[in-house]
């Protein structure tokens, strides 16, 4: 376009220095960020070539279940550290049969990515994909709802990599949605309600009329579901189930109406946040203080966790609940965790932290057991295995579904804390052949392991 | 840049068709190369494009546009649901769907302009999105998403109760004998549309709709549409309706956005209610300004700059930060850790934040504005060098404008 030449430096050649300069600064900058897909054929997807295995942990970090989602950040960064070898080493040394050595996974270092889940399935199988696709995860773990689990696991399956379940309490997640190539460690709402059965019975008699206010999504359906069967088991009946959508924030116009629907038990099928804040306002509303057909009205939580007991303060006393472990155990492996965890961020750990430090560890393991990161190889290790010293006891990973069977805490909501973070008295471990199933119960197949390369 | 010729626009769109499918191998060097980026750049551009087609030639501001995005994903997930995985019912019957939806929520809104048209159509979304999400379960599963499931066993009896959230039927595949494993992928006439075969999909569906937005732009239609915004109430006493006119820029927007939905449910067979959310209408609004409202490239430049920042700025952590400044000294680096963590990893909305005041204060028409305003310089400067250095606020909007007339892209 131009059509003399000239020697003095134009604006133009000017300019294109700069532009030159500035993207070359940019791609710089950003390079470090970009792992260069290796052009060969791999035999799974992702197959770690280099000193490094990449593993991708998608968490929410934002909505409803962010504070749990922070708190499983934080769990696999140490399980990171762990099986890296550096720090203490946490239940690295408790964990048996392991033949995990504390120098990485299969003589490579473990890295990790990390992405926000937002606690919406879209926007988790967007990260999951970047993961995948991107930075070269050949395990993707983590969520802390069990629809972006459900969303997340199917994905895994799709493109062939292995998917650790971190918090996810449906009984879909290993029931009708199970996939081959996911696993979970985390128990169900059928275990929740085998264990919570009994006890309730002896707290509160069998004579009671429960109202269910339920998260509007697969997890408050299961754990509805699961509620109301080993209640009416016991004798009670249900006035009322009502559904309330996730992250309401403001639950008054579904507490009101229990009131006087003649209901003395309230089952709060809520979780994060939602529990939070509908526990509060029912507090609030002076439910605890009520006196219905001559019975003090009862509040319960199936569902519960230390980091929503947190939030919920004083509204929490006495309440009963089921958890999948708490840090006040005593055992050797969880003693360790809780050690570990409380040195190095200054807090006890959530059951989401300690569900996902396990998984990041059994994953770990399976890969040195069977000598490759193929998900083939990871799932005939994980099928049955069984193990102890990771904080629950004796622990199988059932073969037929791939969900992780073992003793289900039954807790309540301490009288009188000693400190901020005891606020769960454990009442009652339910043994494992109590909350045990038959594998058909719930629907669904894993269908075919997928091996492929992606 | 080209002229106002037909010879232009087909030389501007094949550099486009050019850039847009080798972005594959140019986007490798800013770690954006990988399919699910690339796929969200072209089927964001085509809902912006789209949005602008209303936005941009008549000024009218929808703010309820991700409802058909919802809608188009709705369909599409309920044909990959019923009839069958191959893509191209799904993508047609979702436009159909998404522009009859357009159409109602048009001539309702449509009776009103300016802020109240906005409200109109931010009303209208909400309350699309809270019915997908709460109310229309059975359609679109709430909370949990429609997603594509097993079949249903085939020899079901006749008392068997067909849950068709949880199990789909596929008339149309198992018609033809299609046997599948576990879920099946969307495919078009049996290639895999997840991956690259998916963003190759979605990048012809760009071009296509570029091309359709650029005949629209330069047709007597679009030149009525350019009028509306000019100046409506000489429209009117001059004895137009402009109504109709209105009305077809809406539908047409609409069946744009509805088409991204359906990419989005080819690409990834799950379709959410959060798709609908306000905050869905107004990033597509914030795509368009961004890249410059009215001028045909703005929109998917705009929308590629916003998914960039979404997926590679949300993803940088600290640890990828250390070692970013690892050259610096200890003390130095962890300032600049702290400092710059706050702009990306969970904070890259307050880097986008900025970015968006930075266009709007200084550029107003976007970053093809900035554009415009270098090639004029350049221009001025070769024609006549002692035109001042520094165009003067009026003498950029001239070019700004010129720009636009002359064939903006």
């Amino acid at each position: 376009m131009t059509k003399k030449t000239s020697n003095i430096a134009t604006r133009r050649t000017i300019l294109k220095a700069g532009a030159g300069l500035g993207a070359f600064a940019l791609t710089s900058g950003v390079a470090p960020l970009h792992f260069i897909r290796e052009a060969h054929a791999a035999d799974y997807c992702n197959k770690p070539t280099g000193k490094t295995v990449t593993l991708g942990f998608n968490v929410p970090q934002t909505g409803a279940y962010a504070d749990e989602g922070a708190d499983e950040l934080r769990a696999y960064k140490l399980a990171v550290k762990h099986l890296n070898g550096e720090g203490d080493g946490g239940m690295l040394s408790t964990f048996k049969p392991s033949v995990l050595k504390g120098n990485g996974v299969l003589g490579k270092k473990v890295a990790f990515v990390t992405g926000d889940t937002q606690t919406k399935s879209p926007a988790a199988r967007a990260s999951a994909k970047r993961m995948i696709e991107k930075d070269n995860a050949v395990m993707i773990t983590g969520g802390s709802s069990s629809g972006v689990a459900i969303a997340v696991q199917g994905l895994c399956q799709e493109a062939g990599v292995i998917f650790m379940a971190g918090l996810t309490h449906s009984n879909d997640t290993t029931g009708k949605d199970r996939r081959a190539n996911g696993f979970r460690h985390f128990f169900n709402t059928h275990m929740s309600g085998a264990a919570l059965g009994p006890v309730l019975e002896k707290a509160y008699g069998k004579v009671r009329n429960a109202y269910h206010l339920t998260a509007d999504y697969t997890w408050g359906w299961s754990q509805q579901k699961s509620m109301k069967e080993s209640t009416e088991a016991i004798g009670w009946k249900t006035t009322k189930t009502v559904k309330t959508p996730v992250g309401a924030g403001d639950f008054s116009q579904y507490i009101t109406p229990v009131l006087n629907s003649g209901a003395d038990v309230l089952i709060l099928n809520h979780y994060g946040k939602d529990m939070v804040n509908s526990l509060t306002q029912a507090v609030q509303f002076g439910l605890r203080d009520k006196q219905v057909n001559g019975k003090n009205f009862e509040i319960i939580v199936p569902l519960f966790s230390r980091l929503m007991a947190q939030g919920a303060g004083d509204a929490i006393k006495g309440i009963f609940g089921s958890t999948n472990w708490n840090w006040s155990l005593k055992d050797e492996g969880s003693k360790a965790f809780v050690k570990s965890f409380g040195a190095e961020y200054g807090a006890p750990p959530s059951m989401a932290a300690h569900t996902c430090y396990v998984q990041t560890l059994l994953y770990a393991n399976a890969a040195e057991m069977a000598g490759t990161f193929s998900p083939v190889g990871i799932v005939k290790s994980l099928e049955g295995f069984k193990f102890d010293g990771l904080g629950n006891g004796p622990t199988e990973y059932r073969a037929a579904d791939h969900q992780c069977f073992k003793d289900v805490l039954v807790v309540r909501g301490n009288e009188k804390p000693t400190t901020k973070f005891d606020l769960l008295e454990v009442v009652e471990v339910t043994p494992r052949s109590q909350v045990e199933y038959d594998d058909k119960m719930l629907g669904g197949s894993l269908g075919p392991v997928n091996s492929k390369p992606c | 840049m080209f002229g106002n010729s037909v010879r232009g626009d087909w030389i501007l769109l094949l550099v486009f068709s050019v850039v847009v499918l080798t972005l594959p191998i140019t986007l490798a060097p800013i770690g954006a190369a990988y399919p699910d980026l690339l796929q969200k750049f072209a089927i964001f551009g085509l809902f912006a494009i789209g949005f602008n087609i209303l936005f941009g030639l008549t000024g009218y501001l929808s703010f309820g546009h991700a409802a058909f995005l919802g809608v188009g994903s709705y369909a599409s997930v309920w044909v990959f649901k019923l009839f069958t995985m191959d893509v191209l019912p799904a993508v047609m019957f979702s436009i159909l769907i998404a522009g009859i939806f357009a159409l109602v929520i048009g001539y309702v809104s449509l009776r009103r302009s300016g802020i109240y048209f906005s409200i109109l159509t931010l009303a209208f979304a909400q309350m699309s999105y809270n019915l997908a999400y709460s109310v229309l379960t059975p359609l679109t599963n709430g909370e949990t998403a429609l997603q594509i499931r097993q079949l249903a066993p085939a020899d079901r009896g006749p008392d068997y109760v067909l849950n068709l959230l949880d199990e789909d039927l596929r008339l149309v595949d198992q018609m033809f004998g299609v046997v599948e494993h576990g879920i099946p992928i969307t495919n078009l006439f049996s290639l895999k549309m997840s991956g690259y075969p998916g963003f190759y999909f979605c990048a012809v569906l760009l071009i296509i709709g570029f091309f359709i937005a650029m005949r629209i732009s330069r047709s007597n239609f679009g030149m009525m549409l350019r009028a509306i915004k000019s100046n409506q109430t000489r429209l009117n006493y001059t004895g137009i309706n402009t109504r109709p006119y209105l009305l077809a820029a809406f539908v047409i927007s609409g069946m744009y956005a509805g088409l991204a939905g359906a990419s989005m449910a080819v690409t990834d067979p799950l379709a959410g209610a959060e798709r609908m959310q306000w905050t869905a209408s107004g990033e597509v609004v914030l795509m368009t300004i961004l890249g410059g409202v009215g001028t045909l490239l703005g929109p998917v430049l705009g929308a590629a700059i916003i998914k960039y920042f979404e997926n590679i700025f949300s993803s940088i952590n600290t640890g990828i930060l250390e070692n970013l400044f690892s050259f610096l000294p200890s003390g130095l680096q962890e300032v600049f850790v702290v400092v710059v963590g706050m702009f990306v990893g969970s904070g890259w909305h307050l880097t986008l934040g900025l970015l968006f005041m930075i266009i709007v204060i200084f550029l107003p028409g976007g970053m093809m504005e900035g554009f415009a305003r270098l090639f004029g310089l350049f221009r001025r400067n070769k024609n006549d060098p002692a035109a001042p250095a520094a165009a003067s606020g009026e003498a950029a909007t001239e070019t700004s404008r010129e720009q636009k007339t002359s064939g903006e892209g």
